[in-house]
């Protein structure tokens, strides 16, 4: 059983305090006066960063044999792939209200 | 000893089964499941992304749906998986009753969950924020909040049904061993609802 082994490390309340506090950390972020894309790279670290101490340490993959770790990564890696293919479509598409402005513009 | 005796027994020789999870093959059926789940998470998390990026009316989602609610509602999944955790604890120090008072309270905990989302939809129903309309922007906002909001309240749901389930199951089965590893299955299920919250959490409220 993997538990048999959870004792060694943080406690689960101590991991419960790390998500509580960079919970909060995240909501504050949103309020920072620095640049949009700034505070999408800190939300989205911290999100990793909580989803990480979940399944590592509540879901205790930290504790399981690797080849659980990598079909746990494969979602991962999927999504990583999946928005670097939506990418250059996603930055060169037309904006929609740019389009739809087209459409309303009087036909010559 | 016949040849193929002697074969199977050869060090060099692996085991016909060589489970990742020894203890049993659920845990690392439910890994698997959840591997696949994820990619669906993230095939809709990465679609609303390209929609997002693709308009230039799309609200700015902490400004119009307000995340007071739903921080309490992180707060609250974070809480349930600890709960979820003590009861493993408790299950592994054979104190079945406590055990069965965390499963209940992660349940619990669920259902709250639930509650308070079918609450934050009946007020931003009532503000005009539909699947087929938006009074901030682009129309898509809805359908894209709904759909992946709703879907996570689908597991939320499932994962409540579930943890009663094996409230029924521990509070029958005297196999300790037995009780650990289908709570710790379905724990699996719990933590990866919640861990999934953290992802939506951040990329429809926060960002």
């Amino acid at each position: 059983m993997a538990d048999s082994h959870a004792k060694h490390g943080p406690s689960y309340m101590t991991i419960f305090w790390y998500l509580a506090i960079l919970t909060v950390v995240e909501i504050a972020v949103i309020f920072l006066p620095i640049s949009r894309i700034a505070i999408a790279v800190m939300l989205v670290s911290l999100a990793s960063a909580k989803a990480a101490m979940v399944a590592l340490y509540f879901m205790h993959l930290r504790l399981e044999v690797k080849t659980l770790g990598y079909i746990a990564l494969t979602p991962v890696l999927i999504g990583t792939l999946l928005v670097l293919v939506l990418l250059p479509d996603t930055l060169s598409a037309p904006r929609q209200t740019d389009a739809a402005k087209k459409l309303e513009a009087p036909q010559h | 000893m016949s040849d193929a005796a002697t074969a199977l027994h050869h060090p060099a020789v692996e085991p016909a089964e060589s489970p990742l999870t020894p203890e049993s093959w659920g845990k690392l059926g439910m890994w698997i499941f959840l591997a696949g789940d994820a990619v669906g998470f993230g095939v809709l998390l990465a679609s609303y992304g390209a929609l997002r990026a693709g308009s230039v009316d799309w609200p700015h989602p902490a400004q119009v749906l307000g995340i007071q609610l739903t921080a309490l509602m992180t707060f609250l999944l974070i809480c349930s998986s600890v709960t979820m955790v003590k009861a493993l604890e408790n299950l592994q120090a054979s104190n079945l009753p406590r055990a069965k008072m965390f499963v209940l309270l992660t349940a619990l905990g669920g259902a709250i969950f639930v509650g308070l989302q079918a609450y934050e939809w009946t007020h931003l129903i009532e503000r005009g924020l539909l699947i087929f309309g938006n009074p901030w922007g682009a129309t898509l906002f809805g359908a894209s909040f709904y759909i992946i909001t709703g879907f996570h309240g689908l597991h939320v749901t499932a994962g409540v049904i579930y943890l009663l389930t094996i409230y029924r199951v521990i509070s029958r089965v005297k196999d300790m061993r037995y009780n650990y590893m289908v709570t710790e299955i379905a724990g699996l299920y719990w933590h990866f609802v919640d861990l999934v919250w953290i992802m939506v959490f951040t990329f429809i409220y926060l960002l």
